[in-house]
């Protein structure tokens, strides 16, 4: 089977969460991101049901790889290659990607490559046309609703190491719930922001969690959000026993300053102790505009620059997928055998899964 | 060439030419890893018949009833399977497999009056149930007769209800996907649909509705 490996045409699938993302990339050129999400499906329910998200991507791939072919004008036929994400996610919306793809490859007889979601999250930064190329190492932070990592990236093929995770929410979670808790609806994140336009994020010094001295012992880069949480309700609650009124606006701006500074302390930390002068941002949460605000001026001020991958790339999308399958084509790996699953806990040092033994 | 997926209660796939001769069929009895086996499964099987995926000219797809993350596996693989070749899919109830496997195996024994009796293909639905569809006989088009649409019931209470309407019980462990393809191919012939586009669920997905945020004060 003859593969171009210099310019490799990636379709890419995505199911781990709550978005169908197909994506179609030319080497490093992004051809399409099409995205289908499930996410007003979720609304009433304050946070993603499992089963309402996989019964969604069902519904949307097909509808989604045609638009994805239209937009980028080409043919299935001409694919060289097909990418899925294999996990981490939730497992019957992955299962769904892997199943799709598996077939998509055999029925194109193309080979197929499973790929790290998180991982995935880094290589969206590839497809940026107007960035330098990413230089290595870096440091990533990763953050959405369904994952805060914080990673060492030696080599986005090769070589990518987990310094640090979130103990229990994610922090897109803590926003969803936060929200939900100040009567906003969901998705949290832009309701916080808005929220907290006009509060004074001085004016509650609310916790930051894995912090204290003892805690950087043993989770020097890993994040907690439940405790944090757990403060601003126990917060809003006392104001209003004692009958007062509870200033949204304050809350949400003082509760996002606490993520916000939270996660850039660690990602610089990081890059500190690495002496990687590098930190990539990614995932859904990089939308919100304080986190992008504090990030890039506190990294300034300790000489780290920071990159930040287009937006429509940084939330869940199947681009992202096809440029990381992308770059494994160029770099001369093999395909995945068809002999691997959806792992909802994959590890990110597992790049690619299921690799052919050439 | 029909290629045959399903994936309601193991999976299983074959490849039936268009007057039902059997060419190839390979199947997993594992309820669980159905995304694991599904992409070698159709491989094998079409290696197997020595056909190449260009070969295939309908991909028939079982659509349940069906625990509900396992039957989409096979779903969405009959669907990009047959967009890659360009190919359509023709949806088949997974339990008209099992009953026109019943209706040939009896017709062929000739010790089962098919004509006067009806009958249920009962299979595992999880949850202390069992999803039931029940038939009589077979039509022109050489397809079983559905009497009523695949249904749930408790599975202390199913013998009940196929007593009461004088229904005999066949439990099934498997979906012959063989049988699938074939049923596929005599839609084809009939000009017929005969499954619907959806997946079979039978049941609304699991959810709580959040009531108001727990207290956390003491
Ligand atoms: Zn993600």
């Amino acid at each position: 089977m003859h593969v171009n490996r210099a310019e490799p045409l990636v379709v890419g699938i995505e199911t781990s969460c709550d978005e169908t993302g197909i994506g179609i990339v030319r080497g490093r050129t992004l051809l399409s991101n099409t995205i289908a999400s499930s996410m007003d499906e979720h609304a009433r329910f304050g946070g993603v049901v499992p089963e309402v998200a996989a019964r969604a991507h069902l519904e949307a791939l097909e509808p989604a790889i045609h638009a994805a072919l239209a937009e980028s004008g080409v043919a299935l036929g001409d694919i060289d290659a097909v990418a899925v994400t294999s996990g981490p996610g939730l497992a019957g919306a992955l299962m769904v990607g892997v199943g799709a793809a598996k077939a998509l490859a055999v029925s194109l007889d193309r080979p197929l490559y499973a790929v790290n979601h998180l991982v995935g999250h880094i290589a969206a930064d590839i497809l940026d046309p107007d960035a330098p190329p990413l230089e290595y190492p870096t440091v990533a932070l990763l953050v959405s609703g369904g994952h805060t990592s914080l990673l060492l990236v030696r080599d986005l093929t090769t070589d990518v190491e987990l310094l640090g995770e979130t103990m229990d929410d994610a922090a897109g979670e803590a926003f969803d719930k936060v929200a939900r808790l100040l009567g906003l609806p969901y998705p949290g994140g832009p309701e916080i922001d808005r929220a907290a336009a006009s509060g004074d994020p001085d004016a509650i010094p609310f916790p930051r969690g894995l912090s204290r001295a003892s805690d950087l012992a043993a989770h020097r880069y890993d994040f907690s959000f439940s405790g944090l949480k757990t403060a601003v309700a126990r917060w809003v609650e006392q104001r209003q026993a004692a009958g007062e009124p509870v200033p949204v606006a304050d809350v949400a701006a003082s509760f996002r300053e606490a993520v916000v500074d939270v996660l850039v302390t660690k990602a610089l930390a990081a890059c500190r102790d690495h002496e990687v002068p590098r930190l990539l941002l990614g995932g859904g949460v990089i939308a919100n505009r304080r986190l992008r605000e504090v990030a890039i001026e506190r990294a300034a001020a300790q000489g780290v620059t920071v990159r930040i991958p287009p937006l429509s790339l940084c939330t869940d999308n199947g681009a992202m997928i096809a440029a990381l399958a992308s770059e494994l084509v160029m770099s001369g790996r093999a395909p995945s055998t068809l002999h691997f699953g959806a792992d909802s806990t994959l590890p990110v040092t597992e790049i690619q899964v299921a690799e052919e033994a050439s | 060439m029909i290629l045959g997926i399903d994936t309601s209660l193991g999976s299983a796939v074959a490849v039936v030419e268009p007057d039902g001769v059997v060419r190839s069929q390979r199947e997993s009895l594992d309820p669980r890893g159905h995304a694991e086996v599904i992409g070698s499964l159709i491989q094998e099987a079409l290696a197997e018949a020595s056909v190449t995926a260009a070969e295939i000219t309908h991909v028939a797809a079982g659509m349940g009833p069906g625990p509900f993350t396992g039957l989409r596996v096979g779903i969405a693989a009959a669907r990009t399977f047959a967009l890659g070749r360009g190919i359509p899919v023709v949806p088949v109830v997974s339990h008209d497999a099992v009953a026109l496997e019943l209706l040939l195996h009896e017709a062929l024994h000739a010790g089962f009056d098919a004509e006067d009796r009806s009958f249920a293909v009962v299979t595992d639905a999880r949850r202390r149930e069992f999803a039931f569809t029940v038939y009589r006989g077979i039509d022109d088009g050489g397809l079983p007769i559905r009497l009523a649409e695949p249904a749930l019931a408790p599975r202390d209470e199913l013998d009940a209800v196929l007593s009461r309407d004088g229904v005999e019980r066949r439990d099934a462990e498997r979906i012959p996907a063989a049988l699938l393809a074939l049923a596929a191919a005599r839609a084809i012939a009939a000009r017929r649909t005969i499954g619907p586009d959806d997946a079979l669920y039978l049941r609304s997905p699991d959810v709580t509705m959040p009531g108001a945020p727990k207290r956390v004060s003491a």
